[in-house]
């Protein structure tokens, strides 16, 4: 079956995201598809490569990271809500040098892009599994 | 591709949280991808669309308005919960008059929002291809 998943929340405050990583994972171990991850709300902030987490907790960003979910372009399938993102201090490398800004934190696993994403995932998949409050 | 049917499930208020407003913008977006669109307000998310809302004093944008332009997308499904009404005291009279022009029916001005029980809400729902939670 062919999934996409909604995170509306952020990492460590709320297990959205860590559930969402979970039930991935088995989709993925079950021969199922991940068409695409969309992170939006407070969610955008699991994208943040700057997350460093104490050595004995898991680290949820690199997590996503290591899922590795792409499409067949190589283009990564963990895509961030470019509204939400900005107005919560997430900036990829793009979006940054658009706005004068030194610096960029979205990790290089996840891209941004627009809510028009969320939607095409919702038509083009045969389930889409929201997590979050 | 075949037309799929997205609800939209509001169930906060409209301020205090995002979600809300982020649910809005999410559903403006979707108008332009032609898909079946519906929004659902349940719990304290029948609070978005009551009439008469002013954030003066909160220095938040008021993004009540933006309700009234569904229409014009053609979004003409608002379903309320009436127990989530009941609830909070609140009734028809207390929600903004949101209407939609019929273009089957030569353009009649008609309201879009419909007041059902959990239990016929629970139906539409179960009629969708997508639901998105906010």
């Amino acid at each position: 079956m062919k999934f996409s998943i909604q995170i509306n929340e952020g990492p460590y405050q709320h297990q959205a995201s860590d559930s969402a990583y979970q039930f991935a994972k088995a989709a993925i171990a079950a021969g199922h598809e991940i068409f695409r991850v969309f992170f939006y709300h407070d969610g955008v902030n699991n994208a943040s490569r700057f997350t460093m987490p104490p050595q004995d907790d898991r680290n949820v960003v690199n997590q996503w990271a290591e899922l590795d979910i792409k499409n067949a372009d190589g283009e990564p399938e963990l895509v961030v809500c470019i509204a939400a993102a900005l107005r919560r201090g997430m900036l990829d490398e793009s979006e940054a040098k658009k706005n004068g800004i030194e610096g960029n934190n979205i990790h290089p696993a996840f891209r941004i892009s627009g809510l028009g994403q969320l939607i095409e995932a919702g038509i083009q998949s045969d389930r889409l599994v929201v997590f979050g409050d | 591709m075949a037309i799929k049917k997205f609800m939209y499930l509001n169930r906060k208020a409209s301020y205090g949280t995002a979600y809300a407003i982020e649910s809005l913008e999410v559903v403006l977006i979707a108008a332009a991808f032609d898909q079946d669109v519906s929004l659902a307000f349940i719990d304290d998310g029948v609070y978005q669309i009551v009439e008469g809302q002013n954030t003066d004093g909160i220095g938040m944008k008021n993004f009540s308005k933006t309700f009234h332009a569904l229409g014009d997308y053609d979004i003409n499904k608002l379903y309320v919960s009436a127990e989530s009404l009941e609830e909070r005291g609140l009734t028809a009279d207390d929600l903004m008059p949101l209407v939609y022009e019929d273009e089957d029916d030569d353009w009649e001005e008609k309201p879009s929002v419909k007041i059902v029980s959990n239990a016929e809400l629970t139906k539409i729902m179960s009629d969708q291809d997508v639901c998105l939670s906010f």
